[in-house]
């Protein structure tokens, strides 16, 4: 198959990927880089399990070509926590007040949220759930998560 | 109340941190050196028979190890009353059979290949409505059973009935009577992570599953009696989890793509992995089990309950998995919600050519309790009583004994009625009919575990290093519940040391004790009060260590600070207040003496006295290992399907306040109430958690979620068709928790798991009933639905 060399800035490295050109993003964080935090729940966009933030835009890192990729910056959930290894007040939050249980969704609803705050210090709970309307968790019923997001942004200032 | 340290308090989930940073390992992230990745072809005929399977073409592609069909391989029985095979090689009987299946070097050269094997089908007739196939007419879905015996029926030989008291004296005796038939759909569970496993064997045929399972012993069991009959009798097998994203019942059977990956690994001597994607996630994984039932209740003119009798017909698809078992749980809320004495309960299950289902969260309690609790309501209505009055009348109390033989110890039922009714101002606002009404519902569940297999036992083992460190071998499941951060407090506070002290290893057969499964919403009772005794047995032997140590070392001190200042008096000190065992205790790392906590001497950090009993000497060394497996005093259901199956039970009521528009149809919940008798909340934080969760589970239950099933067909396979609840839903919820400290329980606890979501729809659907005066009896209560009603009554 074809492959491609894409350059981008991945958790603030600068890398570049050979890959078939074929392959979406999600497929090339997962297997070229092995960075599996952003998981295929339905790989057609429908769960925001696969999120990532590309140029401050929270996106199905499933629907997203490699090649669309060039020159951007991308951020993963590897790529949240504090380079000393402290977490990000997001992941702090999620993991005090139980935003998080089976996990699945939570690379992709942590990015969504980044996103938002990075966008919105300041959000309504009405911002809140609309950031993360497309990201789908059966766990929670979403309530600790939208107040995970309420307490980080709290934190932030 | 004793002083709690950690139990009770909202530790966080700082022992899940790899979960928030992209580091925990699921089934889709596992990778095995030299793995391939397996792909099944699926049946698209509803019930046909296979003329002829062309793999040639499949084979020749590039990257394909191996592709099978049901002639490559023994032709064995599996599933709970053995009837299907692992790949089907004459007759599909429905549209996600399993025909063949392929390994290859890449999951999208597996997926290649799966379209290029070719099946001739010649259709059958089918049948798709259980009604039409307890008809003598109807095609058989099989024509024989397990053993090859003819099959007359499609209705299943699981004759599931439940009788007590004198029916028809009861009847009699009543003054008010209803009768009511209700119905309940396929709804998937909707785990984030999509079904998969990982086979692989080693040279000597020796078996490991990576898996998600959450009865890894259960899976051992299947595996077992599967191995022996195709030749590999009394070979290994180790069920190792990975994180697992989501069980909701799932993982309770063994499925076909788990004996599939089984034999493409055999077949090619490699780690074969398969991983459903979300098509295949809706369409070949058994769903919620569908009913329909017709449900009679009587009462007096005080509206104390004299008879419940319901029958009720089980959709069992083509296949039989735990779905078909439902019945035993439904029995639960049918003869032991509310005070009732004479009760009579059938269920029938029949094949048909329809999928089959499993479990789901509740197994099988969520549809019973809608039927029981429409029928409260309209019994209510008859005989002129308020439905939540009508509730406290025949509630539940402590010390019950119900018709099934469940021993009812601790019993929150009437504080949670009352709560709902408080908080929703019930009083004010029901009966209204003005377009907002409210609803109730309660539940009873098992919560002390259920014995449906001889041993209900869980078995912990804990191990200390001389660093302070406390191992755990759990033999549970972790699928997000929780477990990790609420073992780790009970074990801190049972042990004496701190939370971030325990290292928890769940799910690996080959190191833990046998299990009965994390399902029946027992972990946490079941793996509390075996860590609970574990701990007493390290505690005792970390003790005895000290009894030892404390003195030596104590004394070691005095004399090394004599060394350094010899005008250092040494102080008189009473050994005998270290000397036993018993007058010993461990809190918060530290071990002092009972009488004297605060003894300026008598204080020793644990790590020390674990270091000094093991750095000891010749033949004197000592480690600190313990194990403890917990099988309650419980009872398996007899042959009249009584018995006390748990040591306590769960009961809570949830109440909701809707707004019906007339014009469109549409349902908004204002408020949802759940309050739940928990017996004591371990972690609130995370109890909330599984409450909310349930609950909203319950409110797709209610108003969204179906899988919409045509001719056998799944026709909506995807999130955006399905409709599960987002983030956008909101549902104004508000948690009540009751504490009625259970004594059995481990500090209290009582199992929360699926309750949460057991009374949710039926309050929707007495609630809309109360706002617009039409009731729902089938769910999804859908727009549509409540529009035909409504035009209806005009």
């Amino acid at each position: 198959m074809k492959k491609v060399s894409v350059s981008f800035t991945l958790n603030g490295n600068t890398v570049t990927a050979e890959v078939p050109v074929t392959w979406t993003l999600l497929k090339t964080l997962r297997e070229y880089f092995e960075l599996t935090g952003a998981k295929e729940g339905c790989g057609v966009g429908e769960c925001g399990a696969c999120t990532v933030i590309l140029d401050g835009e929270a996106v199905n890192s499933c629907l997203c070509p490699i090649p669309e990729v060039e020159g951007k910056s991308v951020t993963t959930i590897e790529g949240l926590a504090n380079e000393d290894g402290t977490l990000h007040p997001l992941q702090e939050a999620f993991l005090k007040n139980n935003g998080v249980q089976c996990g699945f969704c939570t690379s992709g609803m942590l990015m969504s949220s980044k996103a938002l705050l990075d966008q919105n210090p300041d959000p309504t709970e009405d911002d809140i759930r609309t950031s993360i309307a497309g990201n789908f968790c059966r766990c929670t019923g979403y309530v600790q998560i939208v107040e995970s997001i309420e307490m980080a942004a709290k934190e932030s200032k | 109340m004793p002083d709690h340290l950690f139990v009770g308090k909202s530790v966080p989930r700082t022992i899940e941190a790899d979960k928030v940073t992209g580091k925990a390992v699921y089934i889709d992230d596992l990778k095995r050196p030299g793995m391939l990745y397996g792909k099944i072809l699926y049946s698209n005929h509803a019930h046909a028979r296979i003329k002829s399977i062309d793999i040639s073409k499949a084979k020749q592609l590039e990257g394909v190890r191996t592709v099978l069909t049901g002639q490559d391989i023994p032709d064995v029985r599996v599933g709970f009353l053995k009837d299907q095979t692992v790949l089907k090689k004459d007759v599909v009987r429905q549209y996600r059979d399993e025909v063949a299946a392929v390994a290859a070097i890449s999951p999208e050269i597996a997926e290649e290949a799966i379209s290029l094997i070719k099946v001739e089908y010649e259709k059958l007739p089918a049948v798709f409505d259980p009604f039409e196939a307890m008809k003598q007419e109807s095609p058989l879905v099989h024509e024989i059973d397990a053993r090859g015996r003819p099959l007359k029926s499609n209705i299943l030989p699981l004759p599931w009935k439940f009788e007590t008291g004198d029916m028809e004296q009861a009847r009699e005796d009543s003054v008010y009577t209803s009768k009511d038939t209700v119905s309940t759909t396929w709804v998937n569970q909707c785990c984030m992570g999509t079904s998969g496993c990982i086979a692989e064997f080693d040279q000597n045929s020796n078996l490991t599953l990576y898996d998600q399972t959450n009865v890894i012993f259960g899976h051992i069991g299947r595996i077992t009696e599967y191995f022996s009959q195709i030749g590999l009798r009394g070979k290994k097998i180790r069920v190792v989890n990975p994180v697992v994203g989501g069980s909701f019942g799932t993982k309770l059977d063994t499925d076909i793509y788990e004996f599939i990956a089984i034999q493409l690994a055999l077949k090619t001597k490699k780690p074969v992995r398969i991983l459903f994607d979300r098509e295949e996630e809706f369409q070949a994984l058994p769903p919620r089990q569908p009913a329909v039932f017709t449900i009679e209740q009587g009462c007096d003119k005080e509206g104390k309950l004299i008879f419940r009798h319901c029958e009720a017909i089980l959709d069992n698809g083509a296949y039989t998995s735990w779905g078909a078992t439902t019945p035993s749980v439904m029995m639960m809320p049918m003869s032991s919600l509310y005070r009732v004495p004479n009760v009579y309960f059938k269920a029938t299950c029949v094949y048909t050519n329809n999928i089959y289902a499993q479990a789901m969260r509740g197994y099988g309690n969520p549809q019973a309790t809608f039927a029981v609790e429409t029928s409260m309501d309209t019994l209510a209505e008859e005989a002129g009583i308020d439905p939540a009055e009508f509730r406290l009348i025949n509630r539940n109390r402590p010390g019950d004994q119900t018709p099934m033989k469940l021993k009812i110890t601790s019993c929150g039922l009437e504080e949670c009625i009352k709560a709902v009714k408080e908080k929703l101002n019930w009083d004010e606002k029901q009966g209204k009919q003005n377009g907002r009404g409210v609803g109730m519902a309660s539940l009873i569940h098992v919560a002390g575990g259920a014995r449906v297999t001889k041993s209900d036992g869980h078995g912990i083992m804990i191990k200390l290093d001389e660093y302070g460190h406390v191992d755990v071998i759990e033999s549970g499941t972790d699928q997000g519940q929780g477990s990790p951060t609420v073992i780790s407090q009970i074990v801190a506070e049972a042990l004496g040391v701190r939370p971030e002290d325990v290292f928890l290893t769940f799910g690996d057969t080959a190191l833990a004790l046998w299990d009965a499964g994390t399902h029946a919403s027992r972990h946490t009772f079941m793996a509390g009060n075996a860590a609970i005794g574990a701990c007493a047995k390290a505690k005792r032997q970390i003790l005895e260590m000290a009894v030892e140590q404390m003195p030596k070392i104590i004394k070691m001190g005095l004399k090394r600070k004599k060394r350094k200042d010899p005008e250092f008096v040494e102080p008189d000190l009473d050994f005998g207040l270290i000397a036993n065992p018993e007058d010993l205790d461990i809190r918060d790392r530290m071990i002092f003496p009972k009488k004297e906590p605060d003894h300026p001497y008598f204080n020793l950090p644990l790590a020390q006295i674990l270091q000094n009993g093991l750095l000891v000497g010749t033949g004197q060394s000592k480690v600190v290992m313990a194990e403890e497996f917990y099988d309650p005093p419980t009872e398996m259901l007899n042959w009249e399907m009584k018995g006390n199956l748990s040591m306590t039970y769960a009961f809570g009521a949830s109440g909701v306040e809707v707004e019906v528009d007339e014009q469109t149809g549409e349902v908004k919940i204002l408020n949802l109430i759940a309050a739940h008798d928990v017996g004591k909340a371990m972690n609130p934080t995370l109890l909330l958690g599984q409450i909310y969760g349930a609950a909203y589970t319950g409110v797709g239950y209610g108003l969204t979620e179906e899988i919409k099933v045509r001719n056998g067909r799944v026709m909506n396979p995807s999130f955006r068709d399905y409709q599960m609840l987002t983030a956008m839903d909101v549902v104004p919820i508000e948690v009540v928790i009751i504490e009625p400290i259970d004594e059995a329980g481990p500090y209290g606890a009582k199992g929360v798991g699926e309750p949460g979501l057991v009374p949710t729809a039926p309050a929707i659907a007495n609630a809309v009933y109360d706002a617009v005066g039409v009731r729902i009896t089938d769910l999804p209560i859908t727009p549509e639905k409540i529009l035909t009603a409504l035009k209806e009554r005009k």
